[in-house]
């Protein structure tokens, strides 16, 4: 007995360094950029890790000198509505998807769920055109180019939404979700039928039921969405960077290069400062909702 | 046939509804786009000009012969090897740590947060950091080299240490995601035939190897298919920020730059200054065979093990 115990405890010790030296390296670079960002511009060139008192000062700088502010607000816009209309969305269709029958509805969840495998950075070239080739100049020019099919299927983009250079571009294209179709099928499968019966016998709609019973029930899917959905809305870096090519509607993301490409000589202080405010709003939205993360998706998808 | 169990509301026009906007999105945004990338890939077709002009399978030609072809066919080994290198040690490095901060500690969730929190982490801002860390003047990692071994290495023109920088900074970023993804399938293993190990008196590799790795097998090729989309398409924040997809490689990979991934090339060529967007759409398209036969694969082995069924 005390010779298990013996080498559990040994073992445990060995555990413990381990990760100790994980967690280090991992959080490294963290650690670093934050103290970086206190430090002032004579001393954050040298290898000095001790914290200063420039970071109000930093941020103020990046804050309003390199228009962070701003692509913070646009991020925050464009999270907003993005993840907000990706769990609405997903909600309708799932709600569908389960508790009505009709044709082909194989069809569609495999519609829906194949496009997981078309990420936006591959169709990029295509969607760019879409999104910001200047629209029909009438109703009637378009009407003859989408009847014709030789014209609208097979030939490159005649006309698009003329979106590029506004928020919008980065918002409408994201709107639906198959990661969320398949997260709340697979919660609303978990419901048990009387539930939805004795709803419908008392003269519950399927609106009604959708809002007022499965939306309670599902709040740990919607709390797993809003951390998938917000992480990766806000932390999107390619199709802001090639469609919007105005500063006033850029993201942080793609804003962040305006402090390193500013001047002749780097200001690294404010670098690490816009990097660390950066990424803040997912970490937090992260830690927040770590519980129904873990819940609604982490442990489902493994099941 | 469980979903029909469900099916509680008749009218099937009102199911339509719901699914409508879903559908429309999907259609004007990815499915058509996705027709017209592989489209623009027959045409000539340039970005500022606004040109273009039906070509065949030129475009298709120029990828295997012809003065752009060893570009396209480095950047395709790169990608290849990119990957599995991100994959590799991504994916073993978080299995063992995740193993590790799942066992009975003290501290053990001060631990977890530890390691988990790069999931919220965005590709600019890792590749932002990594580039201070690694810049060869005043990167902190140098100026200790340099105290301890008398040592600069030149990290980011280097060929080989940049393609290792950008690996190193793309497994970082995507640790905490793996780990969270293993964490939850180890709390929902049970314990038992690990305790009946225990009595067996079976080593840990043992243990290891024979009971948890295929208990995790369902995890394992979710992270496999993730971290391949991953290192395809989400490392690009990293590339351009960090490298631009600089510097020339040697020897036979002196074609592009070394730590160009086909995603960054489509990019380059689509809408970088000399814009051959068809051209570009060809290697998209053929990004696209390959993340559609990845995900075959994926579908074969991995869709067994899960129900997709509706």
């Amino acid at each position: 007995m005390s010779r298990i115990h013996k080498r559990s405890s040994e073992d445990a010790f060995w555990v413990h360094c381990v990760l100790i030296l994980a967690c280090f390296f991992v959080c490294f670079p963290l650690v670093f950029a934050c103290v970086k960002a206190t430090q002032t511009m004579a001393v954050v060139i040298s290898p000095s890790l001790v914290p200063g008192t420039q970071l109000w000062t930093n941020i103020k700088a990046v804050w309003n000198d390199y228009h962070l502010g701003m692509y913070m607000r646009n991020s925050f816009f464009i999270t907003f509505w993005v993840t907000g209309g990706k769990i609405i969305l997903s909600l309708l269709a799932a709600n569908a998807l389960v508790f009505y029958d009709f044709k082909g509805k194989k069809l569609v969840f495999g519609f829906i769920i194949v496009t997981l495998m078309l990420p936006t950075e591959i169709l990029i070239l295509g969607l760019f055109e879409v999104v910001s080739n200047k629209p029909a100049p009438t109703v009637a020019k378009l009407l003859v180019w989408m009847f014709n099919p030789k014209e609208f299927f097979l030939a490159p983009t005649k006309y698009g939404f003329g979106l590029g250079n506004s928020r919008l571009s980065v918002i409408l294209p994201f709107l639906a979700s198959a990661t969320g179709v398949f997260l709340f099928r697979q919660h609303f499968l978990t419901i048990p039928r009387s539930l939805a019966d004795s709803a419908r016998i008392d003269g519950v709609n399927s609106m009604q039921f959708l809002i007022h019973i499965l939306t309670p029930l599902s709040l740990n899917t919607i709390g797993a969405l809003t951390v998938i959905q917000f992480v990766y809305v806000w932390d999107q870096y390619i199709w802001p960077r090639v469609v919007i090519r105005q500063n006033a509607h850029q993201v942080i993301q793609v804003g962040l290069s305006g402090i390193t490409s500013a001047g002749d000589s780097i200001l690294w202080n404010q670098v690490m400062t816009g990097a660390i405010l950066a990424m803040i709003p997912p970490l937090l939205v992260f830690i927040v909702l770590y519980k129904a993360f873990m819940n609604g998706y982490a442990l489902s998808t493994n099941k | 046939m469980q979903a029909n169990s469900h099916a509680v509301f008749k009218k099937s026009w009102a199911a339509w509804l719901y699914l409508l906007p879903t559908i429309i999105i999907l259609i004007t945004f990815i499915f058509y786009p996705a027709l017209k990338s592989v489209i623009l890939a027959f045409y000539r077709s340039n970005f500022f000009l606004g040109t273009r002009k039906f070509i065949g399978f030129g475009n298709f030609r120029n990828l295997f012969k012809g003065p752009l072809a060893p570009g396209f066919i480095q950047c395709f080994f790169q990608t290849i090897l990119f990957s599995l290198c991100v994959l590799g040690i991504g994916i073993s490095f978080s299995l063992f740590l995740a193993i590790q901060a799942n066992k009975r500690i003290r501290g053990a969730r001060i631990y977890r947060l530890l390691l988990i929190w790069p999931f919220a982490l965005s590709p600019a801002v890792a590749g932002t950091i990594f580039t201070f860390l690694f810049n060869s003047e005043i990167g902190i990692i140098n100026e200790v080299l340099e105290k301890l071994f008398n040592l600069k290495p030149m990290w980011l023109s280097n060929p080989n240490l940049a393609f290792c920088v950008t690996v190193t900074a793309a497994v970082w970023k995507n640790l905490g995601y793996n780990i969270v993804f293993y964490l939850a399938a180890l709390q929902n293993l049970s314990s038992e035939p690990l305790e009946a190990a225990d009595i067996d008196g079976a080593s840990g590799w043992r243990k290891f190897w024979n009971i948890m790795f295929p208990l995790l097998s369902p995890t394992t090729f979710f992270l496999i298919f993730t971290n391949l989309t991953y290192s395809f398409f989400d490392s690009f924040g990293i590339i351009d920020v960090l490298t631009k997809g600089a510097p020339m490689g040697n020897v036979p990979f002196d074609n592009a730059g070394i730590t160009t991934t086909l995603m960054y090339k489509v990019f380059i060529d689509g809408f970088g200054g000399s814009s051959n967007m068809g051209f570009a759409a060809a290697e998209g398209t053929i990004l696209m065979i390959l993340v559609a036969g990845f995900s075959y694969l994926h579908f074969e082995v991995f869709g067994k093990k899960v129900n997709y069924d509706v």
